[in-house]
């Protein structure tokens, strides 16, 4: 196992920056990553050079965007083995991915039928289905984690007939789990109920495979893996996305339209309504393809390799306390902390006086948050340009933080 | 960035000080403040009498600045009356905004003038008022 060759920093103008006088050591991967010069520069392209509303226009420009955004859904099917172009939704991130699946699939439930979370879910693939579930009279149901973030075996008896669908992150954005997904998948496609992977956190990480979990829909954010800001992705099997009604009415999503009915076109362009992203779409594309020139193995090695070494160096310190799995088999390139008698957001100050970017607070998961009894977390999380540089950095700096705030050591 | 701008020994005596830190009996007015992006959390307790405060504490957890800031309140709104009290906080808001214009209209907030550089640090801002929008939704009511 290797690390990634360091050069690939120079990939990334912005890692130059100093902050507050240091080099800018950016540890907050998990909320969004930053970009290549490739994913810049082909978003200036698409202005510089073919930009017009796709879909609508018969003349060169236009056919040009459409051609641009096509190709953009073929990379993204081809990154996740879906079957067909027509199977990848773009969204605006994530968020809006579940959010428009909790609402295309309200008919398909109903009352007394149950929903399954974890409870280590980001508050965006929590809320939609818990104000589905308050519409419909649905059961919300969660899985439980062990202390060390891991779900016991003994929690998935709660995958029974009455669940109806299973929504989990493959990958924990708090505790840096990374879930057996296709196992969960397995079981609950064995009870009849439809499963939702949240890729947020895995895919940028990770070879990411929708027929291997056979994931019935799969959602993910282009921003946390390079790519731009604005546009995201959900992968739903065709059967299901035909059957699903419009979550957004408009333009370029009819057949027909009448004065008082319409009918709609077929997906893809369904569930895709107005003017699409197609900037956004092409910088996501120049962004699989720097992810598939490094290599997902090697980008996952080199994670594992910055992550043990992170966890030895923060498990000599005796006041850092760390949340999440300590085999580093289950365990992906996030780490959660708490520095005694230090509020996280001090952490997080004093660390950037250092140039380090780290994230403090309950990272958009009030519920695991509340049922490990804590307020708040630091987190510092990695990706392919971090190095072995940016820990020690990290590791110094973070001794010092007990002393700013008035603490012998 | 200047560290020992914000971390001063005072706003760190304050933070790890609990004379101010407990329950009250029988409060009068009790408001609940947070800043839900870094998790924040105070309770004000009050207990006013005739227009005057008479006692006041809180309770919650948060980060050293909001802990720091709302110690340093309390112990300058005790015994006065509620109009000096919203008096005070507006000074401090504006403190904080950088929008006073004669420093001697500083010395009123004594220790609290501690923050004044907080207006360097975005990010932490929220933090040291925390508790001064706390105090004015409660008198407010
Ligand atoms: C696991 C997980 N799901 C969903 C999201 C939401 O992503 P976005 O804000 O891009 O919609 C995040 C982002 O933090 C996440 O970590
Ligand atoms: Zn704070």
């Amino acid at each position: 196992m290797n690390l990634i060759d360091p050069k690939i920093i120079n990939d990334f103008p912005i890692l130059e920056r100093k902050i507050n006088g240091n080099r800018l050591v950016y540890l907050d991967n998990a909320a969004t990553t930053q970009k290549p010069r490739n994913v810049i520069d082909a978003i200036s392209d698409y202005y510089n050079n073919h930009n017009a509303n796709p879909h609508r226009g018969a003349y060169t420009l236009s056919v040009e965007a459409t051609s641009l955004y096509d190709s953009a859904k073929e990379t993204v099917k081809k990154f996740i083995n879906a079957n067909s172009k027509d199977e990848i939704i773009f969204t605006k991130n994530c968020t809006e991915s579940l959010n428009l699946l909790a609402f295309s699939l309200s008919g398909f439930f109903e009352e007394g039928d149950e929903i399954l979370l974890c409870v280590s879910e980001h508050h965006s693939n929590i809320l939609p289905w818990m104000r589905l579930s308050k519409d419909k009279n649905l059961k919300l149901n969660y899985l439980y984690v062990n202390d060390e973030g891991i779900i016991p075996e003994k929690e998935y008896e709660k995958i029974n007939n009455k669940t109806k669908l299973v929504s989990i992150a493959q990958m924990s954005n708090v505790l840096g789990t990374i879930f057996p997904v296709k196992k969960i998948s397995q079981i609950a496609h064995e009870k009849g109920a439809i499963v939702v992977i949240d890729a947020a956190q895995s895919i940028p990480h990770k070879k990411v495979d929708v027929k291997d979990i056979d994931a019935d829909f799969m959602v993910f954010s282009a921003h946390k893996m390079l790519g731009p800001m604005g546009i995201g992705v959900l992968y739903g099997k065709k059967h299901l996305l035909d059957d699903m009604p419009p979550f957004l009415l408009g333009g370029d999503m009819i057949e027909y339209v009448y004065e008082d009915h319409a009918t709609y076109a077929e997906i893809p362009f369904k569930l895709e309504a107005g003017t699409q992203n197609v900037e956004g779409a092409f910088g996501l594309e120049a962004a699989i393809h720097y992810l598939e020139k490094i290599g997902l193995q090697n980008i996952e090695n080199h994670e594992k390799i910055l992550t043990e070494y992170a966890m030895q160096e923060m498990l000599k310190i005796p006041y850092i306390n760390i949340y999440g799995p300590m085999d580093l088999e289950k365990h992906g390139g996030i780490i959660s902390f708490n520095v005694k008698d230090v509020h996280p957001h001090d952490v997080s100050t004093v660390l950037d006086s250092y140039g380090i970017s780290s994230r403090a607070g309950h990272h958009c998961c009030q519920p695991l948050m509340r049922y490990m009894g804590i307020n708040a977390s630091v987190r510092i999380s990695f990706y392919l340009y971090n190095s072995l540089e940016d820990i020690d950095v990290f590791i110094e700096s973070i001794k010092n933080v007990r002393k700013w705030l008035g603490y012998g050591s | 960035m200047d560290l020992s701008q914000i971390y001063t020994q005072l706003i760190m005596e304050h933070n790890k000080n609990t004379q101010n830190k407990r329950a009250l009996d029988d409060p009068t007015i009790v408001e609940h403040g947070h800043n839900p992006s870094c998790g924040d959390d105070i309770t004000l307790n009050l207990i006013e009498k005739n227009g005057v405060i008479v006692d006041a504490s809180f309770t919650g957890s948060g980060c050293a600045i909001s802990q720091a800031s709302t110690s340093i309140m309390i112990d300058l709104i005790k015994g006065k009356s509620t109009e000096d009290a919203l008096e005070l906080a507006e000074l401090f808001i504006k403190m904080i905004k950088k929008e006073i214009e004669d420093d001697n209209e500083l010395e009123k907030l004594e220790d609290a003038v501690a923050f004044e550089n907080i207006s360097n640090m975005p990010a932490r801002v929220k933090c040291a008022v925390l508790p001064w929008h706390t105090l004015e939704e409660a008198l407010k009511k």
